[in-house]
């Protein structure tokens, strides 16, 4: 018999990958995106984008860390998922909200600090999407690798972008942050994660933890 | 400083004559009872004379224009689309959570620095005050917009009532906390209650209103109800919903948003496209139901009205 195509984990990403999109449409064509559809658009996109970003950014220190050596073939399909949603996030604020009026644009928000940040995450996530197919994989080398770290950079940016949109202040705790501070710590530990040091331990625990799932709550015991 | 309005010459006169509300407001009621009667006569033995809140709103309602010629929104989207914290950061989520809140009977106390504080009840403001139609533009903070027809009265008649004191400057106004209904108020990062704020020349002015209805009908509870404050030439988040007090100061309140991110939201809040909010602009708006932005108006279309009030004031700084 044939070997089976897809594993169940690659269906679940795809599925995934597609449903927001499908569920954002069904609501458009219902009226069922808030009286205000374009801004709706605007923010259910955007917060897509970033799961899917987030995702993208979990799989290796997940796979590392558990072992779960398939996520890191499905790392690709969730960025290009965020690059999706960014897409359309990015192209609903030009031409729906705008009307691809680049003059006004630049009036109303050229010099907005969201807006720069905003941009500068997506221009750097287009080259990574461009590239992810596996011509320009081979084709790149060990330049690839370098250049798709931006990913790196691009996921503080997303998340600063989101909290400089939101009614609210983060370094008084008031108002809208808790969204993005949540999403925040967790881009936060996925970063930290990658830290050679911290990478190390982490792997450390898990030895530790299949050996006796016990001792590794002792371990955080300095008196033991 | 800049006083080049971009103001619509429109006197407070023009805004609705009295006869057409009136007989409009008649023809709503009328409208009102018989889809009521429709609706009840198979199950109910009682008729109301108004619109039961959360009813459609009769369809020659959703005619009527501002005085710019705007028209004004539908019931539903004015209705579902609600910033209303209390409830839930999600405005369409609003409507739902707030379909139980009891808005009435409804108290209102008036106390501070006035000569006779009194706690009114709704129902009796109505009975004294005798609300009218105001067909209002409301510019909300995150540029969006609606024309919505408010059924209220001047605050005016009410400070005559209580006579304030000579050193009172100042009006603070509080929302409700009602835990048991507002599950909103249990979210972190917010210095809840809501309150907000007027200087008394802003709230002796005619435009100035306390809401106790919307489209001839109640008031519901998603938009304010038992009462709401209404200054139109202010972002949204001035006019305070679900109102329990207002107190008489010497002292500028302080306000929800402002106590939020004072640097981001200040005391006036007036629409102003020229002062941005300092992460985003004000220079355009959406009015919900348009597909394209339209230019924000300064003082949102009621300069002629409201301008006097802030003669030599920088609104750069008085933001």
């Amino acid at each position: 018999m044939k070997k089976t195509r897809f594993t169940p984990l690659q269906i679940i990403v795809h599925i995934g990958g597609w449903t927001p999109l499908a569920v954002i449409v069904y609501n458009f064509f219902t009226n069922n995106l808030t009286a205000n559809p374009i801004q709706a658009i605007e923010q259910q996109t955007g917060v897509r984008a970033l799961v899917f970003l987030l995702l993208s950014l979990a799989c290796t220190p997940v796979s590392s860390i558990f072992g779960w050596k398939e996520l890191t073939r499905r790392r690709k399909a969730l960025g290009n998922y965020a690059f999706l949603y960014a897409s359309i996030h990015v192209t609903t604020f030009i031409g729906l909200d705008y009307g691809f009026d680049l003059g006004a644009i630049l009036r109303d928000v050229g010099t907005k600090w969201y807006i720069i940040v905003g941009l500068a995450a997506f221009l750097m996530l287009l080259p990574l999407a461009v590239t992810s197919f596996n011509y320009w994989m081979k084709r790149l080398g060990k330049n690839w690798k370098r250049l798709h770290k931006l990913v790196y950079v691009i996921s503080p940016l997303v998340v600063f972008h989101f909290l400089l949109s939101v009614k609210g202040d983060l370094t008084r705790l008031q108002g809208n942050v808790l969204q993005p501070a949540v999403y925040g710590m967790i881009a936060l530990l996925l970063l930290v994660l990658r830290i050679p040091a911290v990478k190390r331990k982490s792997i450390e625990i898990r030895d530790r933890m299949k050996a006796n799932p016990f001792k590794v709550i002792r371990l955080n015991h300095p008196a033991d | 400083m800049n006083t080049l309005y971009k103001s619509v010459p429109v006197k407070s006169s023009e805004i609705t004559p009295k006869s057409a509300y009136l007989s409009r407001r008649d023809f709503i009621k009328a409208a009102g009872v018989i889809a009521g009667s429709v609706a009840l006569a198979a199950c109910a033995p009682e008729v109301t004379s108004t619109p039961q809140a959360g009813s459609p709103a009769p369809a020659e309602a959703e005619g009527m224009t501002d005085e710019m010629g705007n028209k004004v929104n539908s019931y539903e989207d004015i209705t579902h689309y609600n910033n209303y914290y209390e409830f839930t950061t999600d405005k369409q989520g609003v409507a739902g959570l707030a379909a139980n809140f009891k808005t009435s009977p409804w108290d209102v106390e008036v106390s501070g620095l006035v000569n006779k504080p009194q706690t009114f009840s709704v129902d009796d403001l109505i009975k004294k005050f005798q609300p009218e139609e105001r067909i209002y533009r409301l510019r909300c903070v995150e540029a969006w917009s609606m024309v919505i027809p408010w059924v209220g009265f001047p605050i005016s008649k009410l400070l005559a009532e209580v006579e304030p004191t000579s050193n009172a400057k100042y009006l603070r106004f509080e929302t409700i906390m009602s835990l048991d209904e507002m599950p909103g108020l249990k979210q972190p990062f917010y210095p809840w209650p809501y309150q907000e704020g007027l200087r008394m020349d802003e709230a002796m002015n005619d435009l100035a209103i306390l809401a106790t209805g919307l489209y001839g009908g109640e008031l519901p509870a998603a938009n304010g109800g038992g009462i709401r404050l209404v200054v139109p030439w202010k972002y949204g988040f001035k006019s305070i919903k679900a109102i329990i007090r207002i107190e008489l100061t010497e002292e500028e309140p302080a306000t929800m948003w402002s106590t939020i991110a004072p640097n981001e939201y200040g005391f006036y809040a007036n629409v102003n496209p020229d002062v941005d909010h300092p992460r985003w602009s004000q220079a355009s708006e959406r009015r919900i139901g348009e597909l394209s932005r339209r230019d924000t108006l300064m003082f949102n279309g009621y300069a002629e009205q409201v301008a006097s009030l802030y003669e030599g004031m920088d609104l750069n700084v008085n933001y």
